[in-house]
């Protein structure tokens, strides 16, 4: 019994290991990378196209609908980050239902490195909507006192991503299994689809979570708003 | 430890390695497909707001033109129709005119007929009862006439007017020829000299007359000399009559042929 598929190490040269989850990962790369190139391979421009074709711009499209809506003004800037973040969460969320296949979401390490790339994404984009000035100058407001609290604040949202995404995905796995030695029929099926429905609710709360981060970052004009403060306390 | 650092950095990696590929894989063809589709829906769109604004003018146009071609065809059909009354009117009026001259020019040759089958009946009326007189007169007329003529001629020409003298004498004067005594039947001797007798008196110079027996007279005598003329015969009396009921006929005719023309007129 793993608490993390980190744990399931394959092969390991010094510092250097292949583990479960950085598999499952290439494993979902390769599969959402092969399954995009072959849908649009075939890529119509007419008016007429094929099923794939209709689902993946339903995705695509329905993700830049979010994070415009959420008030970023130009959602293909974002969508590449943004869209990914939430193409990996949800995918894998999704391929819980395969038997034998560890999330490695399920990781704290995996829901870590997101965490991360999201903390340096906002003043990324933020300086490069605002500049650097005005971005920095965004921590000191409404008053210099708030400095260290928006530092830690930060910080925290960035710790509250990943413990949230982790616990969930891992709550899954783990109940999942317990349930299994326990009652090993039709439970852990009911379950499962709650694990599903718990993993997308995830994969929307984290990326539309670092849409609201990006989106306060890059309007640090104004006094700062604190719209993750709500989402928080759903996890 | 939960978190094992090499695992964190491989997985910021992947994400970043993920995040290029899927932009380059999924987003962009993704988009330009919905981009050059909406694109294509806006021309298609545009295009067909264009063509149902080109078709509204070409409605509207072609209504014009329609009812311009209904206004024309109304008014070249009240034109035709003018034209044909007015056609119709002139034929008809010809057509009566026509038949008018025609039906007066028939009057016209009936009247022209019955005009000279009257006159034909006339002449020939005058023709016969003069032919009848003639015969009458000429049956009658013999030696004995022959001598009361010569009584009556030689009282006539003793009679005669002062004027009618003088200017028979001037004649008889002047005449390279010898006066001519014409009379129906051979004079006798006693009737002659009494004749040449009665000149004398009348005219003092000595008067040469010749003698001429002429049937046409009927019954009659008639001396001429120089133009003048003075002459007692049946012929004249005829001639007269005749003349004078010639003149009666025309005038007859005349009258007629007036009343006929204005009986025509009023229809």
């Amino acid at each position: 019994m793993h608490l993390s598929p980190d744990a399931i190490i394959f092969w390991q040269y010094g510092l250097f290991k292949l583990n479960a989850t950085i598999l499952y990962t290439w494993g979902l790369m390769c599969l959402l990378v092969i399954g995009s190139k072959l849908v649009t391979r075939k890529f119509s421009m007419e008016l007429k196209r094929t099923r794939w074709q209709n689902l993946l711009e339903i995705i695509v499209s329905g993700i830049e609908k979010q994070i415009e809506e959420v008030g970023l003004n130009q959602p293909r800037k974002y969508l590449g980050f943004l869209g990914t973040l939430f193409l990996f969460v949800a995918t894998a969320s999704l391929f819980t239902i395969v038997p034998g296949y560890e999330p490695p979401t399920g990781s704290l390490s995996t829901t870590a490195a997101l965490a991360i790339c999201v903390f340096v994404a906002v003043p990324l984009f933020g300086i490069e909507a605002s500049g650097l000035g005005d971005y920095f100058r965004g921590y000191l407001k409404p008053t210099f006192i708030m400095l260290p609290f928006n530092i830690i604040s930060e910080f925290s949202r960035t710790l509250a991503l990943a413990a949230r995404l982790f616990g969930n995905m891992m709550s899954g796995t783990m109940i999942l299994a317990i349930l299994l030695t326990i009652t090993p029929y039709l439970l852990p099926i009911a379950m499962s689809v709650l694990g599903l429905l718990t993993g997308m609710v995830q994969a929307y709360i984290f990326s539309i979570l670092a849409t609201v981060y990006i989106a306060a970052a890059t309007r640090t004009r104004k006094p700062k708003p604190r719209l993750e403060s709500g989402a928080t306390h759903e996890a | 430890m939960l978190i094992d650092w090499f695992t964190v950095i491989a997985q910021v990696v992947n994400f970043l390695i993920l995040v290029w590929l899927l932009k380059r894989f999924l987003y962009k063809p993704i988009l330009g497909a919905i981009d050059a589709r909406e694109q294509r829906i806006a021309k298609e769109l545009a295009d067909a707001d264009a063509k149902k604004e080109e078709a509204k003018k070409e409605r509207e146009e072609f209504q014009h033109k329609n009812e311009e071609l209904d206004r024309q065809r109304a008014a070249l059909l009240d034109k035709a129709t003018e034209e044909v009354k007015a056609e119709r009117r002139r034929l008809l009026d010809e057509a009566r005119q026509a038949a008018d001259q025609l039906s007066a020019k028939r009057q016209e040759t009936l009247r022209n007929e019955a005009h000279s089958l009257n006159q034909a009946i006339r002449r020939r009326t005058q023709q016969e009862v003069f032919a009848i007189a003639r015969k009458t007169l000429a049956d009658l007329a013999d030696a004995n006439l022959e001598e009361n003529m010569v009584r009556i001629f030689t009282q006539r020409l003793s009679e005669i007017e002062v004027q009618t003298k003088a200017s028979l004498g001037a004649a008889l004067q002047t005449a390279a020829e010898p006066a001519l005594i014409r009379s129906a039947f051979e004079l006798a001797e006693g009737q002659r000299t009494a004749i040449q007798k009665t000149l004398n008196e009348m005219f003092p110079a000595g008067i040469n007359v010749r003698f001429e027996t002429a049937p046409d007279l009927i019954g009659g005598i008639e001396l001429s000399a120089g133009g003048q003329k003075v002459a007692w015969s049946i012929a004249d009396y005829l001639a007269a009559l005749e003349k004078g009921i010639n003149e009666l006929l025309k005038e007859k005719v005349i009258v007629k042929v007036k009343s006929q023309a204005e009986a025509a007129n009023t229809p």
